[in-house]
């Protein structure tokens, strides 16, 4: 076992972890931050995207013992209770998610996208999406999310709310909390 | 964009924001492998690496001393604990039938098959041991390839000594090859419709555990339809009571088909639970995912048709062999019968057609419905059939369509393979994709461009579909082991908000805002007065689920009587309130009141209250506000649409590059438009990706060469364009929404538009067909043997 100290979504956490945990492992597992997904087991579908240090990494690929003394920021982190971030509102807004599987990968592979290049063209939003697959919406909805969230990125984080009525969660009865 | 209001009283129309997608975006949605209890043990299955091999001995010493493991099972351990053979939904004719086991006994027969499961504490320490079990195989010849199968030395089942599990027919042979001998033009070809390997994004996943005080099991798994689930396990596999069984599919990632099935990973881990009492949970890795999620598709086929002069079609043969894999998957039997061969008469009216399916064993991965289903492959027979006709009579591939197709006065249209088509109307769908393209400007950059050595190709599908599969006597009749109707529960509470309890299962369609907005629509209640509850048989009376577009036209239509019979209800408790009679009242925006003086009303809420507290309701109506539905459909629903490919070909490398996408749909009413479009968006990159890179490939000896998305191509976004759509709207008549269905639409017409463009694009060199998927390599060694060398 091996201790690490990683802030992630803005606490400390403190474990020891066994040397070969993946850092998904450790979010979902260890910290019950279930937004962060496995979709594939080659590194390449981009379900289990999550930034660190700044940087979008695929989190089934770092072990979580390389992330001691990082900061990580998953999908749960984006915003504040209530509150959305500026490619949450433009995923929900321009359809760009059915099933939800790919969608907190895709959120943070287009968060990295957009920081390092703020007004992207089409082509550059699906070059960036490169290394992240969804099954569900052929992408079109994606792209166009992506370039509604482009032109208000600028603006403040969590401008937008989740309206009461639709901000239905827990549908079905979990055996034990999550959290 | 998506709005926030929907009209008063209206269900239709309105492109309502999803109200599932808050969870999702932020990270809160409930996926099986999110659900963990206290004492929870994980699950690995070791599975064969052989497509054919006899289990000779399996030694669990090591494993069993491995740290951490809490129990081990082998298949006899399953069948000495009483598990039965996997069940088959769907029984043919004469119809052999090996007997496949959740965890295989005796012979393994395809690479994945599960003969072992090691449960441990933690997924890490269940792979350390399950490394350590020793399986001894004797290595037999195994034979992939269906069409080598049929007769071939190598048995898949002794039940079927020539491989062939069925031998299937439709249509009148006599009458076709009558038509065939008088034919001025006959078009023959062989087609190849590649295996698909499903890949939701989401991976199977299973939890399970057991409440020895209410003797209660619970399973979470990922189905599109927990009630099939639950019904199938409790009375086949495990033989367990079926109200001590709890199914519940929450939060599922994606199905396309590929969860409809009863896997045996979810018996054994349902079983395991009972068995060692504690929770127990399995998810796939994607490796997993590929070798034993059900394939889809893998025809060969051999087609013909006649015509005349005129470019009428006269007639259509098809032999098909469909390759069903080493053992009958759930509805394997009816994917390549019931759903393919009473869809190749297309929406042309085609005098006869004769269609012959061999259903035939291998050594791979059972093969069962695939996003369309049975659909897909037919519409690719019958539209590269059209081309091919076009072709060889020198016409216009959108002029030969409108020359065959149905005529909008001849519906209900009965056709030659068994199905009476509801409503269409085909032209206008045409014409409007023509429009978009700007057709006759394309077909001159198309010229201009091929003298510059440019190869731009156009290509059709006007295809049909059929969803909802019904009704329940008929598909009862053709072997069908289930009814095919859906229900709802819709309750009306005291203080009138509603909770509808849905046998339907979303796994990404977004039901729980489609049929808000239904019930708010009917109802005349705000959107968010409406609760919709699936996908868990504790709570939902009972359900079908969600696959064959059926959820809008059958569940949808469940709904709506209920809510039907609830409005009766209302209104004479209405009536009673206002002192009036029952067919005086009138409900607009939710308001009962009396005809001819609105300002006498009552609210739901009011009549609703009243309904509860019983005081002063009609004599002798029993409380309460609340129905219950069972819609079975009388016909299947038959949407159609016009889709065109434009791509563009590199003759140097042979790569294709899809440059436009015109989709033309009609799919009747739709309640929300910007769902319906995200459907179609989904299906058509599908069948962009079987007809241009998705295939799954096995090795002569069995071994499965795409076994990970390193080797099996899934679309990205960079390599597909933004797709064009519009609809027409033809309401079907058969249930009284006149929705028809959505959910394939996109994957049945894209495959084969594509391929067509792609054809279109070689004409120059004398190409009339390549077998999809039009990989650079494949097009590029069809120029360098192609009989023409176009002078540029
Ligand atoms: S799970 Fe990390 S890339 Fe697929
Ligand atoms: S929304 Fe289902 S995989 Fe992307």
């Amino acid at each position: 076992m091996t201790s690490i100290s990683v802030t992630v979504n803005g606490a400390t956490r403190k474990h020891d972890v066994e040397p070969r945990m993946l850092l998904v492992h450790y979010l979902r597992e260890v910290l019950g931050l279930t937004g962060t997904h496995v979709g594939c087991d080659t590194s390449q579908c981009g379900a289990c995207c999550v930034c660190v240090d700044g940087l979008v990494v695929k989190s089934c690929t770092v072990l979580a013992v390389q992330a001691n003394g990082s900061k990580v920021t998953t999908i749960e982190g984006m915003s504040a209770p209530g509150l959305l971030h500026p490619l949450q509102e433009a995923f929900w807004e321009e359809h760009g998610l059915q099933c939800g599987f790919c969608t907190p990968g895709m959120i943070m592979a287009a968060d990295d996208l957009l920081r390092r290049n703020p007004t992207p063209t089409e082509e550059e939003i699906r070059a960036g999406l490169d290394g992240n697959l969804c099954r569900c919406t052929g992408y079109h909805n994606i792209v166009k999310a992506v370039q509604r969230a482009a032109g208000r990125m600028g603006q403040t984080r969590d401008t937008f709310t989740i309206d009461a009525m639709a901000g239905k969660t827990d549908e079905f009865p979990t055996p034990a909390a999550k959290h | 964009m998506a709005t926030m209001t929907q009209p008063a009283g209206f269900p239709f129309g309105t492109s309502m924001k999803r109200r599932e997608d808050p969870r999702f975006i932020t990270g809160r949605g409930n996926y099986t492998d999110d659900i963990k209890m206290p004492g929870t043990t994980y699950a690995v299955f070791v599975r064969s690496p052989y497509a054919h091999a006899r289990v000779v001995g399996v030694d669990l010493t090591a494993a069993r001393k491995s740290p951490g493991v809490s129990a081990i099972f082998t298949g006899k351990d399953l069948a000495d604990g009483g598990m039965l053979p996997m069940p088959v939904g769907w029984l043919l004719p004469n119809m052999k039938m090996g007997e496949r086991r959740a965890l295989a006994t005796e012979t393994v027969r395809f690479v994945g098959e599960p003969v072992v499961v090691v449960i441990a504490d933690s997924p890490y320490t269940a792979r350390d041991a399950a490394e350590l079990v020793r399986v001894d195989y004797e290595e037999l010849r195994a034979q992939p390839d269906a069409e080598k199968a049929v007769g071939c030395d190598i048995t898949v089942h002794d039940c079927a000594a020539d491989n062939v599990s069925f031998h299937w027919m439709l249509g009148e042979k006599d009458k076709t090859d009558a038509a065939f001998n008088a034919a001025h033009t006959v078009v023959r070809q062989r087609l190849v419709n590649q295996r698909l390997i499903p890949n939701a994004i989401e991976p199977r996943a299973s939890f399970a555990f057991y409440t020895s005080a209410s003797d209660e099991l619970t399973l979470y798994v990922t189905s599109q339809n927990p009630h099939i689930h639950r019904l199938l396990m409790a009375a086949f596999v495990l033989q367990i009571p079926e109200h001590k069984f709890r199914v519940i599919a929450p939060d599922v990632g994606g199905g396309f088909g590929s969860k409809i099935f009863v896997y045996p990973e979810e018996c054994v881990i349902a079983w395991a639970a009972k068995a060692t009492g504690r929770p127990v949970k399995w998810t796939a890795e994607r490796r997993e995912s590929f070798m034993t999620d059900h394939h889809g598709r893998d025809h060969v086929t051999d087609a013909e048709m006649a015509l005349d002069a005129d470019g009428k079609i006269l007639g259509l043969r098809v032999y098909t062999i469909a390759n069903l894999g080493a053992y009958l998957s759930l509805f394997g039997p009816a994917v390549p019968t019931y759903l393919y061969g009473t869809l190749l008469s297309g929406q042309y009216e085609i005098p006869t057609i004769f269609c012959d399916v061999r259903g035939v064993h291998t050594h791979t991965t059972p093969v069962d419905a695939y996003r369309g289903a049975g659909r897909p492959e037919a519409c690719y027979v019958i539209e590269r059939m059209v081309d091919l006709g076009a072709r060889a009579l020198n016409l216009d591939p959108a002029e030969l369509r409108r020359r065959n197709f149905i005529p909008p006065d001849k519906f209900p249209y009965q056709t030659p393979v068994a199905l009476t088509y509801d409503s269409g109307n085909y032209r206008p769908a045409l014409d409007r994709a023509l429009e978009m393209l700007d057709y006759e400007a394309l077909r001159a950059e198309q010229a201009a461009a091929r003298k510059e050595g440019r190869y731009i190709g156009i290509g059709f599908s006007t295809y049909i579909e059929a969803c909802g599969l019904a009704p329940s006597n008929v598909v009862g009749s053709l072997g069908a082991q289930a009814g095919l109707w859906e229900s709802a529960t819709v309750r009306i509470h005291p203080t009138g908000k509603v909770t509808v309890f849905t046998g339907s299962h979303s796994h990404g369609q977004g039901h729980e805002t489609t049929f808000s907005q239904l019930v708010a629509g009917e109802m005349g209640i705000p959107y968010e007065d409406v609760e919709i509850v699936h996908g868990d048989t504790g709570r939902v009376p009972f359900g079908m689920g969600t696959y064959g577009s059926r959820s809008g036209a059958v569940g949808g239509t469940a709904i709506h009587m209920s809510i039907e019979k609830i409005k009766e209800k209302a209104k004479r408790i209405a009536a009673h309130l206002l002192e009036a009679a029952p067919e005086d009242i009138e409900l607009d925006s939710g308001k009962f009141s009396v005809r001819g003086s609105a300002d006498r009303s009552k609210s739901w809420f009011d009549v609703s209250l009243a309904a509860y507290l019983a005081h002063n309701i009609p004599q002798g109506m029993e409380p309460g506000l609340d129905s219950t539905s069972f819609y079975d459909p009388t016909n299947f629903t038959y949407p159609f649409g016009a889709h065109i490919a434009v791509v563009e070909i590199d003759a140097e490398t042979g790569k294709t590059e899809l440059v436009r996408y015109v989709a033309v749909d009609d799919v009747g009413n739709v309640i929300n438009p910007m769902i319906v479009d995200g459907q179609l968006h989904g299906g058509i990159a599908q069948g962009v990706a079987q007809a241009l890179w998705e295939q799954g490939v096995y090795d002569e000896n069995g071994q499965l060469i795409t076994a990970s998305l390193m080797e099996y191509g899934i679309p990205k976004a960079e390599q597909l364009p933004m797709y064009e759509t519009d609809r027409t709207v033809t309401p079907s008549p058969v249930n009284p929404l006149g929705m028809k269905g959505a959910g394939e639409a996109g994957t049945i017409a894209s495959t084969v538009a594509v391929a067509n463009a792609v054809m279109d694009a070689l004409a120059p060199f004398g190409i009339a067909h390549i077998d999809i998927p039009l990989t650079p390599a494949k097009v590029w060694q069809a120029i360098q043997d192609a009989p023409n060398r176009p002078e540029n």
